[in-house]
This record gives C-alpha cells, sequence and structure tokens, in this order.
C-alpha cells in the first residue's frame, strides 16, 4: 500500500460509512404511489429537463414564429388576396400545424431516453406500467400549450382579432393540444420500435407532412382536383382545424368537435397500450 | 421481518435467447438471504441477462425463478415493490442533478415531497454528494456517479439489490468506497447479488460465487473453495543473496517439496498451502543463515481459478492482486 500524504490538498468529499448506515436503516417502504402522483412525478421529471437546457424550447418558440410569419407573407397576397384575410384562415391552421408537428418529438425524446440506463431503474419500479410515458407525454403537453399561446399571441399583435375572443382561443388551443396529446402515442410507439432518434424523426415528419399539408390548414379545399379534395375532406387534421376555426370565431360544429374527440380517443386506445407493452419489453 | 423462504433468490433452469444468441443457457442460483452472492464472468458471459430477468425486466423464455418467495413472472409487481437495481450503466438520469434524482425516486416509491426532499439531503450528505446535489450528473466523475447511483437504490432500502458491475471503470480509491458502501448495506441486512468481471471484487465481497461462462453456471461455492478445487498456494522467498539460493532450495526442498527456481536469480517458491509449515521452513532458512529480503504466502487468485475451470482466462484482468501478507512485507 502507498503511504499516505501528510497533506492531502483539500480532501474530496467521501462517502461516510457510519452515515450510510445510518440511511440504510432510517426508512421504511412508504405505500406505493398512485398512478396520478407517479405520472405527474415523470411530468416534472420533463419540465426540469426544460428548465436545465431551455434551448429545448426553440422548437416550441421560434419555429412557431417562422411558420406564422412565413406563410402569412409568403402566400397570403396570392391565396386570399391580402395578408390581413389569409391571417384570418391560416392562424388557427398553423396553430394545428406547428402543435401537431411537435409531436413528433416526444417520440424522439422517448427514442433517446431508452438509451439510457435510468430506464432500466424506472422499469424496475413498482410503479403504474404506463406512468413514465404518460408523465413524459403530460409534460410534454406543456410544450404544446406553449407553442399554441405563441402563435395565438403572435397572431393577435399580427391583427388577428378571434371572434369568440380569448374563451374561444383558449378552446381552440385545448382542443388542440388534447388530439396531440392522443397522437404523441403514435409517435412514441415508432420512438420504440425504430432504432435511432433520427429514424423516428424522419419517419414521424414523413406521415405528418403530407397529412398536414393535404389537409384544409393552407387552402381552401374547393380549390382542389375532387379526389385530392375528398381525401382532404375526411383527414382528421382538416376536420381538427374546421373545429378549431370554429372555436376561435364562435361557430364551431359539434359534429366536428365530436370527431375530433373520437380520433383521439381511439388513437390514445390503440397506440397508449401499444406504446406500454413495447416500454415494458424494452 | 416477513417471513420468507431462506433462499433470497432460487433459480431453476433459466433460459434466454436474443435472435439466435443464446445469452443464458439454463442457469440454476440458490442466493441465501443476508449475503453477498457474486455473479463472476467475463463481458457477455450472460451475467446482466440474468441480473435482468431476476429484476423483471425481461422475460425469461424458460425456466423459473423465485426472489424473496415471489415467482419473476406472476409476481413481478411483488418483486419490484422488494428489489433495486444498479444497472451497468449508472441507472441515473444525467440530465437531472443529484438531488433531483433522488427526489424523483422518493416521490415514484411513494414519500410524500418533504419526506422526498429530507431523504435525499441524507443520502447526499451520507454519499459526500452534498457539494454536488445542484450539479448536472453528467458533470459527475465516475465516483460520484456510482455512489448517486447506490443512493439512488436505497431511496427506500430494498431487502434485495442487483448490482451489476458497480467497480467498473472505477480508480481504486472509488472503488474502495464502493466496497465499503456494499459491505454497509450486507450489515444492515440486504442481500446482495453482484455482478462483476473483477475476481478480486468476487473474493473481497462475496459469501458465495457462481462462476458464468457462455450462459452457464460452470462452477460454484464459496471464494475459499473455489480456491482450494484449483489447487494450493506457494510459499515465495526472495534472497538478499543470489548465492544463496542453492543454500534456500535445499530447505526448501527438506521442508516443502519440490521447489522451482524463478528467473529472478534471488527469488525461488515451492507449493504450499500450510501458513505453519511455511513459518518453519522460513525459521530454517534463517537459522542456517540464508537471508531473507522478502517472501509471500500466496492463495492462488481467482484468475487462475477461472483458468483452471474454463480452459480460457478471464477477460479484462489485471494479475492476480498481492495477498495481504505480501503487502505487509513490502509496506
Amino acid at each position: 500500500m502507498s503511504i499516505h500524504p501528510t497533506t492531502q490538498a483539500a480532501p474530496s468529499p467521501a462517502a461516510d460509512e457510519a452515515a450510510v448506515r445510518k440511511a440504510i436503516s432510517s426508512i421504511s417502504r412508504p405505500p406505493k404511489a398512485s398512478a396520478l402522483s407517479a405520472a405527474l412525478t415523470f411530468g416534472w421529471r420533463g419540465m426540469l429537463k426544460v428548465k436545465h437546457v431551455p434551448e429545448q424550447l426553440l422548437d416550441v418558440t421560434i419555429t412557431p414564429v417562422m411558420f406564422v410569419l412565413m406563410f402569412t407573407y409568403l402566400f397570403g397576397g396570392a391565396i386570399a388576396g391580402s395578408t390581413g384575410e389569409y391571417l384570418d384562415y391560416i392562424l388557427p391552421g398553423i396553430l394545428v400545424m406547428s402543435v401537431l408537428f411537435t409531436t413528433v418529438y416526444s417520440g424522439v425524446a422517448l427514442n433517446t431516453d431508452l438509451t439510457k440506463g435510468v430506464v432500466d431503474r424506472f422499469r424496475s419500479l413498482p410503479i403504474w406500467r404506463p406512468a413514465p410515458l404518460v408523465g413524459s407525454l403530460l409534460g410534454d403537453s406543456v410544450r404544446y400549450v406553449l407553442a399554441g399561446t405563441v402563435i395565438i399571441v403572435l397572431g393577435v399583435i399580427l391583427g388577428y382579432r378571434p371572434g369568440a375572443g380569448i374563451g374561444g382561443a383558449i378552446a381552440a388551443l385545448a382542443l388542440v393540444v388534447l388530439f396531440s396529446f392522443a397522437l404523441s402515442w403514435v409517435f412514441t410507439t415508432l420512438g420504440l420500435l425504430l432504432r435511432s432518434p433520427n429514424a423516428v424523426m424522419n419517419a414521424g415528419f414523413m406521415g405528418i407532412f403530407p397529412l398536414t399539408f393535404l389537409s384544409n390548414v393552407f387552402v381552401d379545399p374547393r380549390t382542389l382536383p375532387p379526389v385530392l379534395e375528398a381525401f382532404v375532406d375526411v383527414n382528421p387534421i382538416s376536420i381538427l382545424a374546421t373545429a378549431s376555426r370554429g372555436l376561435m370565431e364562435g361557430n364551431a360544429e359539434a359534429g366536428d368537435i365530436a370527431i375530433v374527440l373520437t380520433v383521439a380517443v381511439a388513437l390514445t386506445a390503440v397506440f397508449a397500450p401499444l406504446t406500454t407493452r413495447l416500454y415494458r419489453k424494452g | 421481518m416477513t417471513a420468507h423462504s431462506p433462499l433470497a433468490i432460487e433459480a431453476n433452469g433459466l433460459f434466454k435467447s436474443f435472435g439466435e444468441t443464446l445469452a443464458v443457457d439454463g442457469v440454476d442460483l440458490a442466493v441465501p438471504s443476508n449475503s453477498v452472492y457474486g455473479m463472476l464472468g467475463p463481458n457477455g458471459a450472460g451475467k446482466t441477462t440474468v441480473i435482468r430477468m431476476l429484476a423483471t425486466l425481461i422475460r425469461p423464455d424458460a425456466g423459473s425463478a423465485r426472489v424473496l418467495g415471489h415467482d419473476i413472472v406472476k409476481e413481478a409487481d411483488a418483486v419490484r415493490s422488494a428489489v433495486s437495481l444498479t444497472g451497468q450503466l449508472a441507472s441515473v438520469d444525467e440530465d437531472l442533478t443529484g438531488r433531483e434524482n433522488l427526489i424523483l425516486l422518493g416521490r415514484l416509491l411513494g414519500l410524500k415531497r418533504a419526506a422526498a426532499k429530507e431523504r435525499s439531503a441524507e443520502l447526499l450528505e451520507a454519499f459526500g454528494l452534498s457539494e454536488a446535489a445542484t450539479r448536472l450528473v453528467k458533470n459527475y466523475s465516475g465516483g460520484m456517479r456510482r455512489r448517486l447511483d447506490i443512493a439512488a437504490s436505497i431511496v427506500v432500502t430494498p431487502k434485495l439489490m442487483f448490482l451489476d458491475e458497480p467497480t467498473t471503470g472505477l480508480d481504486p480509491r472509488s472503488r474502495n468506497q464502493v466496497w465499503g458502501i456494499i459491505r454497509a448495506l450486507v450489515e444492515a441486512g440486504t442481500t446482495i447479488l453482484l455482478c462483476t468481471q473483477y475476481l478480486e471484487e468476487a473474493d473481497q465481497l462475496a459469501d458465495g460465487i457462481a462462476v458464468i461462462d457462455h450462459g452457464k453456471v460452470i462452477a460454484e461455492g464459496t471464494p475459499g473453495q473455489l480456491k482450494a478445487s484449483v489447487g494450493s498456494g506457494a510459499l515465495h522467498v526472495r534472497l538478499l543473496d543470489p548465492e544463496q539460493r542453492p543454500q534456500a532450495e535445499r530447505v526448501l526442498q527438506q521442508g516443502l517439496g519440490d521447489v522451482n527456481l524463478a528467473t529472478d536469480p534471488a527469488a525461488l517458491w515451492a507449493s504450499c498451502s500450510d501458513a505453519d509449515r511455511a513459518a518453519e521452513t522460513l525459521a530454517e532458512l534463517t537459522r542456517v543463515g540464508v537471508r531473507i529480503a522478502d517472501f509471500s504466502l500466496d492463495q492462488p487468485s481467482l484468475d487462475e481459478v477461472f483458468l483452471a475451470i474454463t480452459g480460457h482466462p478471464a477477460e479484462e484482468v489485471s494479475a492476480g492482486q498481492p495477498n495481504a501478507l505480501e503487502e505487509e512485507q513490502t509496506a
């Protein structure tokens, strides 16, 4: 053994075995965390990550701003005759598009998470099985709300005035966030099936990009060829955009909202259990 | 204490394959409660897969196991409620701080917010991490990360703990600290299943060892039994004066039998597992006037055990550690 130097430069802290012994014996097992509490704790984990790396919010702040400015001023004159009129049409649409795009990142984040050792610990805990997934999607929902808020506020600055006022805007945002939460499950499933975060991103956008553009988000479908128009009319994203416009203007049709909610429930019913099962299998 | 079988882990014929690779090929284990049981084997031997099955992370393809009396497939939740896992990759969240990691686990294990905070402070203090409490774990040193990892495993003290290569990549000082923590855990009554590829680690900590290679348990016993199965140790002597080696050779020959001359012209050794006879022989050397520079009585190292059982050396293992006697001599 080496001889200990008599003058040791500021000994770095080490484990104190007596204190470790005390810590081991000083706790008794509490009752299990409830499903809700476990999910919220995972949501808190998501928030902490944002707190430590705020740059993660770029995709839900800068990107929506870019979309609003680009589409309004690039296409406004050509499509609607004036940017002001187009803003009225496109703002709810951009709200839908921006928030839906953000859902892809939920799958990317989950895929990244899986490469870390901490997932093994989560999976070995006596908690409600879907809690890590539900929790992180709850955390992501906060991001969706943020993205939506940025868009609505920017729209108002540019002159957009929702007919149903603040209440209408909040209702539209709530519907979009709810649908996005449901859609996220599709991407978390992808996140568990594909091998790399990049693959998830590519596959995700390959799906969400055409679905979003082949909707009534940007243009009135009556200008489209009949086959395309037929598709656009049944595309759930069109219906979501229509319902959002309706909620903002105060003339939403209950049927549209019902369809959006039904699709949301169906997506969750299929993909949430699938994601949970894949996550459990690791 | 709740009543459970005296065996903390009882595994029968566990099989697991991934695609065409058979990772675990019929493993039986019997781990007594309140002990440290070592699974020793090279990389890729299947140790981690066994641990992952026992910790309910993956299901065995065949075979069964009970952990603390609970079936790992049918009663997975009960198993999870009583064990904790320290994985091969440190099982902590690198993107959070040390404190946040511990609070997160406390909350997930059912502690109220205030209790989770209090517990995290207590553990950070005990594990010497108070100063680093608010730093992101990705900026921790390897030793700090391991300590946090183990702290995270005892946020609520488990009855059984899986430790997968707890000291891989650590410097000797951090390694000794981790060993100290493991000993403290055992004293407190926690059973530990320890995976390691370091033979010295199993020797230092484990009460029983299963040697695993290619998904099979190829030998089992106490460290002492395993060593004994390989053969005896040896008395190594180094002389002050190489000229005296023939004389020393005769003395050792009489006292211990066959003598081997080392490449060092002043050194020689003979097989010997009996400390008394070694002492008598050394005394005889002194009596006839042979001056000794250094001597040691070595037990066979677990490296030799592994070589003897498998016919190939364990990977990534340094040469056998000098034993305590030699350390005292050379200190």
